[in-house]
């Protein structure tokens, strides 16, 4: 039996060891902030918001890349939160324990952790290469299937933890299914399923791969779902590896923009959820 | 001792000894027997629940008392791999069968659990959902209806001033008074109560019990359970229920001063379960 000494050391030592990773892992995270922030800022000026992408030395902006991203990030909501929503109530109202549910949640979580490029490849192959072209469609649906598995994951999760007995007392009351699902299971998961699918939205901001080959990237200025469309990934994608100081500077901006989207997302979803709660 | 699976217990006569003339019983079970997969959980219970009477379901843990509360209002056909055999009969028509809908029976034989269910709502849409559920009320009548059930209920004048506030904010007692409210709202035939005062403290719990005896004038009421005391002081008839099977009913003056049965009688006494 260890001595009371040496218990308190092995705290102590345990303790230290992840308060020091936890430290470490900080560290990183700054200093992204803070090499985004001082390139970012500096970069950022009303020209960014108001001008469409330019050839270099002509004075553009990433308004064009702002909307494209918008749009499609928007378009991929409408379509994957209704789609995920639906299959994760499936899976935690219909589908536990049975086969059905244990291969549907199985093939979600491997598409919850698939390479995002391959999703672009899927959607190119499905829709680019038939319809003779990129697309906003095309982009949106691609950023729709990266969304769908974690609003299925977050949706089943929460309504998960709803307790059976709330369930069970509005059946109790006469009421069918849909009635227990959508005015008392829901309502008692809102705050979660919103959590989730603001996560989701994060996630899709984020991510070029799926873009490259979609939607491709729009140097003009357009908002047709039918025509390649501008993103601020793709943006800097191109702009962040151009030898061009102005396009360089373009692209700290836009990832200051979209890190500074992603996280007002993250404190609002949070916000509601201490709400709602 | 040696319960063959066919004793029948009559309790018309016993009911007849400690209440009024009894009419038909509201529910007769007949010959039901329930399986939790292969578990034979209820072996042949025969048992009649007199109406607008208190019948009390009392027993160890485990042996049926909530099981059969669940059959009542076909709760359990909500799991797969629950079976129910046998019949119950409400006002003489078969509540298993296939010619009464589970929305219906349950409308007509409402449940309020252990551990308060409010919805994450208001207090009013609390009880709104369940009328709702059946019947298409104008505002002034749902508001009526609402006011209704809170009173009977004996809550009302706790509530109607934040009617409209969530129903989470209430305290574990009010809890389980807005889900018996709640449940009087569908203005149900029979009232099942799943140990309703387990969590709650003594003042709440006997605020339920003094309501208990004001339903009854209109309600037919079954409830389970583990309090003796409370068998003693709410319910007319008393069942006592050991490994799956009813072991003897009656009323409960008798059964809690002088059963009938050696394992009745180890129970009360507190000699096991």
């Amino acid at each position: 039996m260890a001595s009371l000494a040496r218990r308190r050391a092995t705290d102590y030592a345990v303790k230290a060891i992840s308060t020091g990773f936890a430290a470490l892992s900080l560290v990183f995270l700054a200093w992204i902030l803070w090499t985004l922030l001082s390139r970012g800022l500096p970069a950022l000026g009303p020209h960014v918001f108001t001008k469409i992408t330019a050839p270099p030395g002509a004075g553009g902006g990433l308004l064009n890349a702002i909307v494209g991203s918008l749009i499609q990030i928007g378009v991929a909501l409408v379509i994957g939160t209704p789609i995920g929503l639906m299959c994760g109530t499936f899976l935690s109202e219909n589908g536990r324990g049975t086969h059905v549910g244990n291969a549907v949640r199985f093939v979600n979580d491997v598409l919850l952790s698939a390479p995002s490029i391959l999703i672009g490849l899927f959607v190119y192959q499905l829709l680019v290469v038939p319809f003779g072209g990129f697309s906003g469609w095309a982009g949106s649906i691609a950023l729709a299937i990266l969304v769908i598995p974690v609003v299925v994951r977050t949706t089943e999760d929460m309504l998960n933890l709803v307790p059976i007995g709330l369930r069970e007392a509005a059946f109790a009351l006469g009421a069918p299914q849909w009635k227990v699902v959508t005015f008392v299971t829901w309502r008692a998961a809102r705050a979660g399923i919103v959590t989730g699918i603001l996560l989701a939205l994060a996630r899709a901001a984020g991510e070029t791969a799926p873009l490259l080959f979609t939607s491709l990237g729009n140097n003009g200025w357009s908002i047709s779902l039918n025509a390649p469309m501008a993103s601020l990934p793709i943006a800097i994608y191109q702009y962040a590896a151009s030898p061009f100081e102005d396009w360089v500077a373009l692209a700290w901006a836009g990832a200051l923009i979209i890190t500074v989207g992603v996280l007002t997302l993250n404190i609002l979803s949070r916000l509601v959820l201490a709400k709602m709660k | 001792m040696n319960f063959a699976p066919e004793t029948s217990i009559d309790i018309a006569s016993a009911v007849n000894r400690a209440t009024a003339p009894s009419a038909e019983p509201k529910l007769k079970v007949e010959k039901l027997n329930f399986y939790y997969g292969d578990n034979h959980a209820l072996k042949n219970i025969n048992f009649d629940i007199p109406e607008k009477r208190v019948t009390a379901m009392i027993g160890p843990s485990g042996c049926g008392k909530s099981t059969l509360l669940r059959i009542f209002n076909r709760m359990y056909q909500l799991y797969p791999g629950q079976r129910a055999e046998g019949k119950i009969l409400l006002d003489g028509a078969d509540l298993l069968g296939k010619q009464l809908d589970s929305t219906v029976v349950r409308s007509r034989i409402g449940m309020v659990f252990q551990k308060p269910t409010p919805f994450p709502m208001s207090i009013y849409d609390n009880i709104a959902f369940g009328v709702k559920l059946h019947e298409s009320l104008g505002k002034a009548a749902m508001d009526e209806r609402v006011e209704w059930c809170l009173r009977k209920a004996a809550i009302w004048e706790e509530t109607k001033d934040r009617l409209h506030t969530s129903a989470l904010g209430m305290s574990g007692g009010q809890q389980q008074r807005l889900c018996i409210a709640r449940t009087i709202a569908v203005r149900p035939e029979v009232i099942l109560l799943d140990e309703p005062t387990s969590a709650l403290d003594p003042i709440s719990t006997s605020k339920i019990e003094d309501l208990i005896d004001e339903l009854k004038q209109e309600f037919t009421i079954v409830i389970v359970t583990h309090n003796m005391q409370q068998a003693a002081r709410c319910a007319d008839i008393t069942s006592f229920f050991y490994l799956g099977e009813l072991i003897e009913v009656g009323p409960s003056n008798e059964i809690f001063t002088n059963p009938r049965e050696a394992r009745t009688r180890d129970y009360i006494t507190g000699r096991f379960g």
